[in-house]
């Protein structure tokens, strides 16, 4: 297995046995695809513990006592319904945060001490490992494969990334132009809001609160209406882990009530959001005429990803399809404009339909499928907009095009192939299973047509030229560039957008600065022997 | 003082069983090649505890092959940061299950305070272990801004087969100082514990097993230093080797270093460390203070406190209570809950440190307190002050590594600036006072690796800690403590076409 011994990209290199089959070059049954959504859905085996508002470590009602049905994407049926926050449950989360960060043990504790509590959180979360992995595929419809090869192991990871960073958090001792003894103090921010979208429901957890409590903060956190339940069930495991009490905030509801109220917030001191860039200009405005809160953004993204002449076309084939469709196409950072040089496009063309026409879709919980539903039926509906605008544009629609399955919210692996610059599908993000592939002849101007885009997040080359990996590792305007590789989010990799797709960095160190502020404690000093 | 020597008084001393007694090579416990043992002894009684396997020059050949098997072809170096860090996490949570055990092993070992170790030591380790554990997947390289259109950057790659000498004082405390970041970084290391304190050591060495450290990426061998320590210090296949114990060993480590393969070499060696009280300190507080500073691990710290310097305003006032307070120690058994002070670590180092009383009183310091022997066996000293100590004395120049305090007297800041830097030491320093202009000039114009402000032994595992001049060069400690495990290596290739550099 060459491909996996290049272990070209991450996510695979996780995923267990039967998935990574899949991946491979191995041929997959030509029924698949289709037969998997018609049988009836696999039942879960997990029990939904957690409905309400998390509060002050309580969970709690909403104040308006309202709820609001989360829908599992393979039937449109109502799995649970869930507590609807709204502005007065904001506030009290707001206030039970800012408690805790005031006068609260939290940010006064040592940071081995918050460290210790983040090793412990990991730890939970792996021994509930297989819960929380259900929780996520049915809340979200993304497949258990992934859910329990990748993207649990990848919250552990994260959390033990920033609990061995909590201790380590070291300001600068500055040489000043005169007699002054001047120390830097990285001192925690206060209350973070932050707000999770639903495509990695667990991940952007993870994300977003473990470098916010690794530097002592503490976290009202919204969560997407799509998506409202794993989160709550880790935020519980986090107070067994000994989190104090309102230091971690979960209140579920809508973007307009909820999701405003926190960007709006007077009280809260920094905020944080991943989702569409629409609505990221509506959280910086709102941050704006608050309080200027300062504001992280990962938004949206349109990213290329280049395969040039020189690539072995089989390997660019799974890596280009893999970009673009893993997790139902639902990455903010998907690959979702593939640029293709001249001289391999037709071959290239040709081997992407074929992949994608034997892309298994079906009951996310069944064995060896690849493909979910997507989200709710509002994305569902989109993205079949979007693939009729391409055929009307008149790209050529070379795999897919239309629903999977009779009810639920699955899309056939739809592939459009000699799309122009200038199209909808060639400029708008689809967030859906749906790969544009594009021709070039050259790098300049591969290049041009990679950064005409108002977006920046991510962009993959394929190549084996070491000149051509460079130059466009430099030329691309994006946050990321994964070359020979894609979708490689360790938590020690910055992520984050160029131009609309967004503003600040999350993971690694640089995510750090989001929850810091900077302190500048300058004194004369008297006599020194030196300076 | 209370003389709490023997024991069932009042307190029992825990079984010490001993477990392992050979040699750590390749993930197994061996006899040495020889077949020697050596008798490791209770300094409370001076009688032997167990037969340890003598490491020489052949088993140090052994344990370097090993690692440096481990190093070229094993899996640790190729093991991601994270997965390194999940092994030394695992390490940590068994040390944490061994407390007790490793506790009583360093007290029957070392003579310290049983109930120090369980509170301090053991724990600390744990701590130390976790605190590079996190920082296993933080090793970063940087790319770099080059003046010509080139693409560099650095990679920090693991520098290879480490050779660790740790001292008998803190036998936990250094064996992690050193093994902890060293894994951390990726190396493959050889051990050789002190003579006095083989124990823990090897006790380590199984947990390490024990938690996934795969075979002969940590390989223990107890000897002596001439044989054994030499054999480290001069193999040809040892990439580095980090040193801690007194200023006139180093020197031949060093020399044995720069004679073979030209090893670098970090050492963290003697100290001689001022304490400078301040008229406007809180007497009490600082009286405190400084008899912590001397007297903790009965004087065998190499940070010990042990020159202090008073402001004349409080200078009788100060040795009137240092003597009192020290009075007041309880030197004994050191499993007995009750004791502040337990024996010296060996015969050696006890007469060595009763000539030194000796010599200062015939240099004419005054011997406020202290001053003997005590117990009827074993190897125990009274807390001792002198006073109208001068700065040339034997006493206020060379390190004692016992419970001795030289207590002097200064008028002005620059004054005692001068006679805190009048040493060939400069481990650490202590500054009691409540002004924060004093505390900064101080604090910058000592020459020391370390400064404690109204505080003394603050080691933390994010603070690096090592000396200036004769007290040794490296940190260990902190993310400086990586370093010295780490080689930096910079990548450069040509850019064609980038539209910015």
């Amino acid at each position: 297995m060459y491909w996996l011994r290049l272990r070209l990209h991450y996510w695979t290199s996780l995923l267990p046995g039967a998935l990574l089959h899949r991946f491979s070059t191995a041929p997959a049954p030509a029924a698949a695809t289709s037969a998997a959504t018609t049988d009836e859905p696999i039942q879960p085996a997990v029990e939904i513990k957690h409905t309400q508002l998390l509060i002050n470590g309580n969970f709690v009602d909403a104040a308006s006592l309202k709820t609001f049905p989360t829908v599992d994407p393979r039937t449109g049926e109502v799995i649970a319904r869930v507590a609807e926050g709204d502005v007065e449950d904001i506030d009290r989360a707001v206030s039970a945060a800012r408690r805790a960060f005031d006068h609260g043990p939290w940010p006064r504790m040592t940071a081995y001490e918050r460290c210790r509590v983040l090793l412990r959180f990991a730890d939970l979360i792996e021994e509930h490992a297989g819960e929380i992995a259900a929780l996520e595929t049915w809340d979200n419809g993304k497949t258990l494969a992934q859910s329990v090869g990748a993207e649990v192991p990848m919250v552990a990871r994260c959390m033990r990334y920033y609990a061995g960073w909590a201790d380590k958090i070291h300001g600068l001792v500055v040489p000043a132009d005169g007699a002054h003894h001047v120390q830097v103090l990285h001192e925690p921010v206060g209350v973070a809001g932050q707000i999770i979208p639903w495509n990695f429901p667990l991940l952007m957890f993870a994300w977003k609160v473990g470098p916010a409590l690794a530097c002592g903060n503490t976290v009202v956190l919204k969560t997407a209406e799509q998506t409202p339940l794993s989160a709550l069930y880790v935020a519980s495991l986090l107070h067994e882990a000994g989190l104090p009490e309102g230091v971690l905030n979960v209140v579920s509801g809508f973007g307009p009530t909820a999701g405003a109220a926190l960007c709006s917030h007077m009280g809260v001191d920094k905020l944080a959001f991943t989702g569409s860039t629409g609505t990221g200009q509506i959280v910086l405005e709102l941050a704006a005429r608050s309080n200027l809160k300062p504001v992280t953004l990962e938004l949206g993204g349109k990213s290329p990803f280049i395969v040039m002449d020189d690539a072995d076309v089989d390997q660019a084939v799974e890596l280009a399809h893999h970009a673009v469709f893993f997790n139902q196409g639902q990455c903010c950072c998907a690959g979702s404009r593939t640029f293709v040089h001249e001289r391999v496009y037709d071959e290239f063309v040709e081997k992407s339909k074929a992949r994608a026409t034997k892309r298994v879709v079906g009951d996310p919980f069944r064995d060896g499928v690849e493909q979910g539903p997507q989200i709710d039926e509002e994305q569902f509906k989109k993205i079949l907009r979007y693939v009729q605008s391409g055929v009307d544009s008149g790209a050529t629609l070379v795999a897919g095009g239309d629903r999977a399955g009779n009810r639920g919210f699955y899309i056939q692996p739809t592939v459009f192939a000699d799309a122009k610059d200038e199209m909808k599908i060639a400029r708008e993000e689809i967030f859906g299973p749906v790969q544009t592939i594009l021709k070039f002849s050259g790098m300049e101007e591969v290049i041009r047509w990679a950064n005409a885009t108002h977006y920046g997040l991510a962009a993959g080359v394929f190549t084996s030229s070491l000149d051509a990996a460079n130059t466009l590792s430099r030329a691309l305007r994006v946050g990321t560039v994964w070359v020979n590789c894609y979708d490689v989010f360790d938590a020690g990799i910055p992520f984050g957008g160029y131009k609309m797709s967004g503003v600040g960095r999350e993971k690694g160190i640089y995510a750090l600065r989001n929850y810091l502020q900077t302190k500048a404690v300058v004194t004369p000093i008297r006599d020194a022997a030196w300076l | 003082m209370a003389a709490a020597n023997g024991s069932g008084k009042g307190f029992e001393v825990p079984k010490v069983e001993v477990k392992f007694t050979k040699l750590f090579i390749n993930g197994n416990f061996v006899d040495a090649v020889s077949g020697k043992t050596f008798g490791t002894r209770d300094p409370r009684t001076g009688d032997v505890i167990a037969n340890i396997a003598e490491g020489d020059k052949a088993d140090i050949d052994l344990a370097v092959k090993a690692a440096r098997e481990a190093f070229d072809n094993g899996p640790w170096p190729r093991m991601t940061g994270y997965e390194r860090g999940r092994i030394l996490h695992k390490f940590a949570d068994l040390i944490d299950q061994h407390i007790e055990e490793l506790a009583i092993l360093d007290t029957v070992d070392a003579g310290k305070l049983f109930a120090i170790g369980k509170a301090r030591d053991i724990p600390g380790a744990a701590h130390l272990l976790r605190y590079y554990a996190g920082a296993a997947d933080k090793i970063h390289g940087e790319t770099l801004k080059m003046a010509q259109r080139m693409h560099g950057y650095t990679l920090k790659e693991p520098v290879g087969v480490v050779g660790l000498i740790v001292p008998w004082n803190y036998p936990t405390t250094m064996f992690f100082f050193k093994v902890g970041p060293a894994l951390a970084a990726g190396c493959a290391v050889v051990v050789k514990p002190a003579e006095q304190t083989p124990l823990s050591a090897l006790f380590y060495a199984h947990l390490a097993k024990e938690a996934g450290v795969p075979d002969g990426v940590l390989n223990v061998v107890p000897g002596l230093g001439p044989t054994a320590g030499a054999a480290v210090a001069s193999h040809m296949d040892v990439d580095k080797l980090s040193f801690t114990g007194s200023t006139e060993v180093g020197r031949l480590v060093m020399k044995a270093a720069a004679e073979s393969n030209l090893k670098p070499v970090s050492l963290e060696l003697g100290g001689k460390s001022p304490i400078v009280v301040f008229d406007d300190a809180d007497l009490d507080m600082a009286v405190n203070l400084v008899n912590f500073a001397t007297y903790t691990n009965k004087g065998e710290i190499c940070v010990a406190g042990t020159r202090i310097y008073v402001q004349e305003g409080i200078y009788d006032a100060f040795v009137k209570k240092a003597a009192e307070l020290a009075k007041k120690s309880v030197v004994g058994d050191p499993f007995n809950p009750r004791v502040t002070q337990g024996p010296q670590v060996d015969k050696d180092q006890y007469e060595k440190v009763l000539k030194y009383i000796d010599i200062g009183m015939r240099e004419g310091a005054t011997l406020v307190t202290g001053g003997k022997a005590c117990g009827d066996k074993g190897y125990y000293i009274e807390p001792t002050i002198f006073t109208d100590v001068k700065d040339d004395m034997s006493i206020a120049q060379d390190e004692i590594f016992g419970p001795v305090m030289a207590l002097m007297k200064f008028k002005t800041v620059e004054e005692v600036i001068q006679k805190a830097n009048n040493t060939r030491y400069g481990l650490a320093a202590g500054i009691v006072t409540k002004n924060i202009d004093i505390a900064n000039t101080v604090s910058r114009s000592i020459r020391a690796g370390a400064i404690w402000i109204n505080c003394y032994f603050a080691f933390d595992p994010d603070a690096p800690f090592g000396g200036y001049k004769m007290s040794g060069f490296g940190k260990d400690m902190g993310m400086d403590g990586l370093e010295k495990y780490l080689q930096t290596k910079t990548v450069v290739t040509p850019l064609y076409n980038t539209p910015w550099l």
